[in-house]
């Protein structure tokens, strides 16, 4: 199934039946996708709030393209090096705050990503808030969907394997868990070393689309967008991440020239589905091959 | 033979003692009570064994271990489970998953494995499953292996708290108050289901409990505890009679 | 050293500010334990109705301030009863997030109406003075706005200890079970510590627009961020820390900025929270209480 979605959209796009716009879109998407999803990790799954993941996206974008248009790299090691990267800003940021609970490590996140962000700004060799421009076009097609198919294939694995049921009790009750055996400290930094890893790589094939990076594009308000998508999903359902970035992103594009109303309405939806439905659209509920063979098959 | 023996434990919050020089031993096979009045310290001094809380001063040794200052999934690898007064469960998880968490600290794969789905993961996952299933089916519990922890009846509840605390194999079990708000007839199961893990597993069993009926039915040996210190310590038969515990329960009947 | 003093003297008021904004932050927080993202972006509400007060109704600045502080106290009581109260019993999160949502909704919807662009404060609401005291070029609006807040904050401090619903506040965020058996009205007591907090907060905008001049509908957000760090520093929930807090993170940034690199400013604040949270989460004056298991 997934060769025949891959297939298409390639045909699609090398016989320009898609336009540029349903491009660009389509890139979006995919990167949004891996956003959400690195994050529904750890918010959902590890119950962390983290509002600082423009922060490493931040890292993998400029790790990447450093690697690309400063040190010659090919395409392949830089997303490598922007993940590794990425991962490692992880580590380094969620040791010392994941010691935190609750309100104070969201806070913490968001101090953090933003300092990443100014501390970029003040990088010369970066050339600080004008960023990094002329980056060149390296990624297709062939390299979202794969990036997509990853993040998808370990996050699932990971959440499906007794390593996930660790996490997950991370979120249920800490203490409790921690009494059964669990190290706590080391899962929260796993999640947030993993889902860090895929901001970065999110960061790298963002960079290589679209032309520029600047340390203003990956600001607290990306963070909230992110963070938009994976309240609307469900806090702890990867399909939910999937569908509500898909979701998101063709809403951005519809509602491109309408920034402000953008802005309110995603407001209006992070409040009303916290006050109203605070499972989000999927709960932590997925699709799996049991649903969706209930809904057609009638099958208990 | 001692299996766990504490020293001289103190423990203070701000400017108050919570537990005053604590000394205790038990025996590997043995069935010990911890009583004593609504905020006299027992709870605490479970914390403090299984490292929720690290004391101000005295030893805990487990197996000729000392354990203060040890992480509590530290200490649990070491052999102690506990069960919660107010009940811990890993709620939005299914009655089989919560067992299978206290399964995970001996997992026979890697994360790496688990990613890439190696045949390692797949024997691992399938020994977990069968693990805890055999523990759910000792208590009876294994026809609701799906249902969501938040959805079982209070007993029940209960009863897979202590099945997952077994899951760790643990060589001390620790329960706090397992009888609260259970009936005569619910309290007298729970008698039987802890003679029967004595038995099956081979266990040290001490618990807080405040159903006397429960403590002396079951327990082989008791202590006392009133604002954090030890007033008595004995057979069942002479806590009973002792003065100074009457005292402590001032208006309770010890029968 | 000349120098240094006219930098405290232009820190105390920068300073005076953060505390009338940390003040609405530490007092929500020790009433419902909720970090209200929103509070910096009430205190942009509050600049624009004092400058509209001014510009539209031709009021002079006491008259503008009080416009603001009423109008803020309405919109924090409106904010909780509608986007707060309903979760009242969920998790910290699901509260942090919706208050997020509601910090964004203040500030596009603004953008909305407004527009983007800042506005002038007009200078003929406050004419600037300048005195000469000891050497030091003193303005008249430095002295307007320290005394203008210490004077709020007495009055803060004399609500708290000497009157019903000042006691009703502490009581509620120590024990809000006892309080409601106490028969005091939890839901009243909340909108109050909103309404209260909003007011100071309302003020500290009119005053950050007499002072620095322009007000803009995204000026929330920075000195919002700091003020929030002051209530972190001083010890969230503990209103003297508040405002002492206020006034080191006001020293501090004004001598940063002063002596060493200005780019950096911003992230001085950023720097404290770190160090705090790392370091002693419970601030300067709080104390651990340790969660029951």
């Amino acid at each position: 199934m997934l060769v025949v979605l891959f297939s298409l959209i390639q045909y699609g796009i090398s016989t320009r039946m898609l336009s540029q716009y349903y491009q660009i879109n389509l890139t979006s998407m995919c990167i949004n996708i891996i956003l959400a999803v690195s994050l529904s990790l750890i918010n959902g799954f590890t119950g962390q709030l983290s509002l600082g993941h423009a922060g490493f996206m931040a890292v993998g974008a400029y790790a990447a393209v450093i690697m690309t248009t400063k040190l010659d790299y090919p395409f392949l090691a830089a997303l490598v090096g922007a993940a590794l990267a990425a991962g490692m800003a992880g580590f380094v940021i969620g040791v010392p705050t994941l010691r935190l609970k609750g309100d104070y490590l969201a806070i913490a996140t968001l101090a953090l990503g933003e300092i990443i962000r100014v501390v970029l700004q003040n990088i010369d060799y970066v050339n600080g808030p004008a960023g990094i421009s002329g980056i060149p076009k390296l990624t297709t097609w062939a390299w979202l969907f794969g990036g997509v198919v990853l993040t998808l294939i370990v996050v699932v694995n990971l959440v499906n394997s007794s390593y996930g049921r660790a996490i997950i009790s991370v979120r249920e009750d800490e203490i409790a868990a921690e009494l059964m055996g669990i190290n706590t400290t080391k899962y929260k930094v796993l999640a947030f070393v993993i889902g860090a890893g895929f901001a970065g790589l999110a960061g790298a094939l963002y960079g290589h689309y679209f032309y520029i990076i600047k340390p203003e594009t990956f600001n607290f308000m990306k963070s909230f967008d992110i963070l938009v998508m994976v309240v609307l999903g469900g806090l702890g359902s990867t399909t939910g991440a999937v569908i509500a970035a898909i979701f998101i992103t063709i809403l951005t594009a519809a509602l491109q020239p309408f920034p402000e109303i953008r802005m309110i309405l995603y407001a209006l939806i992070l409040i009303i589905v916290m006050i109203y439905r605070p499972q989000g659209l999927m709960g932590n509920k997925e699709f799996s091959r049991q649903t969706l063979g209930r809904i057609w098959g009638g099958r208990k | 033979m001692t299996i766990l023996s504490i020293n001289k434990l103190y423990k203070s919050f701000g400017g108050l003692s919570a537990v005053m020089n604590f000394s205790f031993h038990m025996g590997r096979d043995e069935l010990v009570g911890l009583i004593g009045p609504n905020g006299a310290g027992k709870t605490t001094v479970f914390n403090l064994i299984t490292g929720v809380y690290k004391p101000d001063q005295g030893q805990i040794i487990f197996e000729g271990r000392d354990l203060v200052g040890m992480t509590p999934y530290n200490i649990c690898a070491q052999g102690i489970a506990r069960t919660f007064q107010n009940i811990r469960l890993f709620n939005e998880l299914s009655v089989l998953d919560n067992v299978k968490i206290a399964c995970h600290k001996d997992v026979q794969y890697s994360v790496l494995g688990a990613l890439m789905r190696t045949p390692a993961f797949f024997k691992g996952e399938a020994k977990i499953e069968q693990d805890a299933l055999k523990y759910l089916e000792v208590f009876k519990l294994d026809n609701k292996r799906d249902e969501l922890a938040k959805n079982l009846p209070y007993g029940e509840q209960r009863r897979l708290e202590i099945s997952r605390a077994l899951a760790t194999q643990p060589k001390l079990l620790i329960l706090d108050e397992p009888a609260a708000g259970m009936n005569p007839q619910e309290t007298n199961s729970l008698m039987q289901m802890i003679q029967m893990i004595r038995k099956e597993f081979g266990l040290a069993i001490l618990l807080i409990e405040h159903d006397m009926s429960l403590v002396m039915g079951v327990c082989e040996r008791i202590y006392v505890l009133d604002y954090g210190q030890i007033i008595a310590e004995g057979l069942p038969q002479e806590i009973r009679n002792n003065k100074q515990v009457i005292e402590a329960y001032l208006g309770e009947e010890l029968n | 050293m000349q120098e240094f003093i006219q930098q405290l003297v232009n820190g105390l008021s920068l300073g005076a500010i953060y505390a009338l904004i940390a003040l609405g932050y530490t007092m929500v927080y020790g009433i419902i334990k909720l970090i209200n993202f929103a509070h910096g972006d009430v205190m942009m509400v509050g600049a624009f109705v004092g400058f509209f007060s001014i510009t539209l109704l031709g009021a002079n600045i006491a008259v503008a301030m009080l416009l603001a502080m009423t109008a803020c106290a309405l919109l924090g009581i409106i904010i909780e009863k509608v986007a707060y109260r309903p979760l009242r019993n969920s998790t910290r999160i699901a509260s942090l997030i919706t208050a997020i949502g509601v910090s964004f909704l203040l500030e596009y919807l603004t953008i909305f109406f407004i527009g983007p662009n800042q506005k002038v404060f007009p200078a003929t609401a406050f004419a600037v003075k300048a005195y000469d005291i000891a050497g030091l070029s003193i303005l008249n609006k430095d002295v307007f706005v320290f005394v203008s807040a210490v004077a709020l904050m007495l009055v803060l401090q004399y609500i708290i200890k000497y009157t019903k619903t000042g006691k009703a506040m502490r009581a509620v965020s120590l024990d809000m079970e006892a309080a409601v058996l106490m028969g005091i009205s939890v839901d009243k007591t909340i909108s109050m510590t909103f309404a209260i907090g909003s007011a100071l907060a309302a003020a500290a905008g009119v005053m950050v627009g007499v002072y620095y001049g322009t007000i803009n509908p995204l000026m929330g957000i920075i000195p919002g961020l700091k003020a929030f760090v002051a209530a972190v520093l001083g010890g969230i929930g503990i209103i003297p820390g508040a405002m002492v807090g206020g006034f080191v993170i006001g020293l501090l940034e004004t001598i940063v900025s002063g002596y060493g690199n200005s780019l950096y400013r911003d992230a001085v604040s950023f720097g404290v929270l770190i160090l705090i949270l790392l370091i002693k989460p419970t601030g300067l004056f709080g104390k651990d209480t340790g969660e029951k298991v």
